[in-house]
């Protein structure tokens, strides 16, 4: 590295201007500070900014949301970051975010700490409904199996097709990165809390999951279903030898798609303001809720109550 | 004495100096507080300070005014001023959420051997242990889930091995340019391939990742015919290459550093190029070349990006190279954004941190070792 600059034999009048320009630089860089601090100070408290932060699976839907809501109401203005269920609640927790998004509920840990920062309960508000998908390549012969099938081959009990009825090649297993809300849900719901295979890979999102099962031809894989498209959709019965059911909007919604659940949002009860109320409420409305099924999810079954 | 008197007839120079010492000391700070805070947080594990066995004794809230204050503080893992702060309310819904959370455990766990094991405890660590459902001892990284598994064998294995096939890949090649370019090559060719190697430093381990897990890992996959797509092998070379360009530079310095005259000698005794490349530079330039390898090291098992894109990420034990593979750095990835702050998990991916630099430290250490060993030798104490 040193060889990279030139040898400059300086004498010690030629550093005078260097040091004028430093220290223009110093406090150049002092004002911009200031100016940046105070700019975010102002625009927190000009009425009308939400901060929404939270779970990948929510994401795409939640910044779909913003930008409906912020084109028909000009006073609010709605931030969308993602980072996971848990940075969300972290965020929710040292108020950092009004909104928290969720692909689970709140753990009974998570829960003593936010009553601990905020003396009370977290508002929890289901928002939509999620039908896990089990994807495998377009090319595989298998076209569905049933719970106790899913969790053979996820526990690595069955590793070969041809115990499924598929030809003789081991399995591959693909699942989401165990930070992900679906990783734990999959793991509860299909697999009754038992470990998965060692030799499970896990990938950075959905996309990928579908993306390498797309690509390997002896792939499993699993993941929400606004992201099913690219490789093929297992129907999936509760028992062996039982009905399989696809997931759509009508199983999802009667229970009999075995793998679904309810997507949230938290919101801390000490910061809840007015725009925060409308803007939850507009999701759960008519409006709000035929965005879900736009991205992919499946609207919250309408009450008849 | 002229020296100096100049020196206090400008004020510039002196405070320039003053402030590059501040900035030159002030690196060394930041390295303890790193050190600090995340020792911080992985001392409760390391002292045996956490227990996250799944089943653990729960105070029924409806007792809240007979339980002894003190008793309820640590039962709620309160500091002293929290506790002051809280009102009857409040500890009554921590209480009842603690409550809760007991009754969310499935059935079948509750019965459940391994649900009373403190899965933080050393033994779990280290040792393999034949937990519920498997057939034999193994040794499982699985934090996520009913009862948490913190086994961080698979993953040290993991770092490891991706880390050796980086060097096995880089080394090599990274040192053979370096000596082509440094004794070998025209000087028309060296002006060409010196600049490009060190341009691979400029890019991205990200966009490295990417080429790994879009192209590299299909076009080996056909031509091995192997089951993984991403594993060890494909995430090493990716590896390598984040190596290659800081080993070589490293590297081609010290060659150019062996003094003209050594050549000079060889050649004038009959040597071919070759042989005074080989026999002369390499020798010579060893503690050089050594630190490079240490410094390779050093990134290979830091670098994260690469790893968490192209190696599958299985938590699986296997030397093989065919095998998916997790490792250290990939794991902190991963999954910091999820643990709850504070948590089991959280500590145990800090304790993964604090293990990675003490690795690194040790290995520093060694080679600096080997490099003032060899450099004694070639000053000809020894």
């Amino acid at each position: 590295m040193a060889r990279l600059l030139p040898c400059r034999h300086t004498t010690g009048r030629g550093l005078q201007p260097a040091l004028s320009e430093f220290k223009g630089i110093v406090i150049g860089f002092v004002r911009v500070l200031c100016l940046w601090g105070w700019m975010g100070l102002v625009g927190r408290v000009l009425a009308g900014e939400i901060t929404v932060k939270g779970s990948d699976t929510l994401v795409v839907l939640a910044q779909r949301w913003a930008e409906t809501y912020m084109a028909g109401h000009p006073g609010t203005r709605i931030q969308v970051t993602g980072g996971g269920t848990g940075t969300g609640f972290a965020a929710l927790q040292n108020q950092t975010t009004d909104i928290c998004t969720a692909s689970r509920r709140l753990k009974a840990r998570e829960l003593e700490t936010c009553i601990r920062t905020f003396r009370k309960r977290p508002a929890e508000h289901a928002v939509a409904m999620d039908g896990l998908s089990v994807y495998v390549n377009p090319s595989n012969p298998i076209r569905e199996l049933s719970l106790e099938d899913l969790r053979e081959v996820f526990t690595g009990r069955i590793t070969n097709w041809k115990d499924l009825g598929g030809p003789d090649a081991p399995i591959t297993l693909y699942s989401r990165e165990s930070s992900s809300g679906t990783y734990e849900f999959f793991k509860e719901r299909v697999l009754s809390g038992r470990d998965f295979a060692p030799t499970m890979q896990t990938l950075q999102g959905t996309a990928q999951v579908i993306q390498a099962v797309g690509q390997d031809r002896l792939g499993i894989g699993y993941g929400g279903a606004a992201y099913g498209s690219g490789a093929k959709t297992l129907g999936i019965a509760r028992t062996r030898g039982g009905m399989a059911v696809e997931p759509n909007e009508k199983t999802v919604h009667s229970g009999e798609y075995p793998v679904s659940r309810y997507l949230y949002c938290y919101v801390n009860p000490s910061t809840d303001r007015p725009e925060i109320a409308n803007f939850l409420g507009w999701i759960r409305g008519p409006e709000g809720q035929s965005l879900v099924r736009d991205v992919g999810y499946y609207p919250l079954p309408v009450r008849r109550d | 004495m002229g020296l100096r008197r100049g020196h206090r007839a400008r004020p510039g120079e002196w405070i320039i100096e003053k402030l590059i010492q501040a900035v030159g000391l002030s690196t060394i700070g930041l390295m303890v507080l790193i050190l600090v805070f995340v020792g911080r947080e992985a001392l409760p594990v390391l002292m045996g300070r956490i227990n996250t066995a799944l089943v653990q004794p729960i105070l029924p809230s409806k007792e809240i005014d007979s339980i002894p204050r003190d008793d309820l503080r640590s039962y709620l893992e309160l500091s002293r001023s929290q506790f002051e702060g809280m009102d009857r309310e409040m500890l009554m819904a921590m209480m009842e959420a603690r409550e809760e959370g007991f009754r969310d455990i499935p059935e079948s766990f509750r019965a459940d051997p391994d649900s009373t094991v403190n899965t933080a405890d050393w033994r779990q660590l280290l040792l393999p242990r034949q937990w519920t459902g498997y057939t034999r001892p193994e040794f499982v990284w699985q934090p996520v889930g009913t009862i948490h598994k913190y086994n961080l064998v698979p993953l040290l294995v993991g770092s490891l091995k991706v880390t050796l096939v980086g060097l096995l890949f880089a080394v090599p090649l990274s040192l053979g340019a370096a000596l082509y370019v440094s004794q070998l090559a025209p000087v028309r060719v060296r002006e060409w391939v010196k600049p490009t190697i060190e341009l691979l430093a400029g890019i991205p381990s990200v966009v490295l990742g990417v080429f790994c897990l879009l192209v590299l890992s299909g076009l080996l996959q056909s031509l091995f015919g192997y089951q993984f797509r991403l594993n060890a092998l494909v995430a090493g070379i990716g590896l390598g290459l984040t190596a290659v360009p800081l080993i070589f530079t490293i590297a081609e310095d010290s060659f150019t550093g062996v003094p003209r005259g050594y050549v000079q000698a060889s050649l004038a005794l009959g040597a071919s190029p070759w042989q005074a490349a080989w026999q002369v530079v390499l020798p010579s330039a060893m503690p050089g070349v050594v630190a490079a390898m240490i410094l390779g090291f050093g990134r290979c098992l830091g670098e994260t990006m690469v790893v968490l894109m192209a190696s599958g990420n299985a938590s699986m034990l296997s030397w093989s190279l065919f095998d998916s593979t997790r490792s250290m750095t990939a794991t902190i990835a991963a999954e910091m954004a999820e643990a709850v702050s504070g948590g089991g998990h959280y500590r145990m991916l800090f304790l993964l941190g604090t293990l990675l630099f003490a690795i690194s430290f040790v290995t520093h250490l060694i080679g600096g070792r080997i490099v003032r060993r060899l450099r004694r030798r070639l000053g000809g104490v020894a």
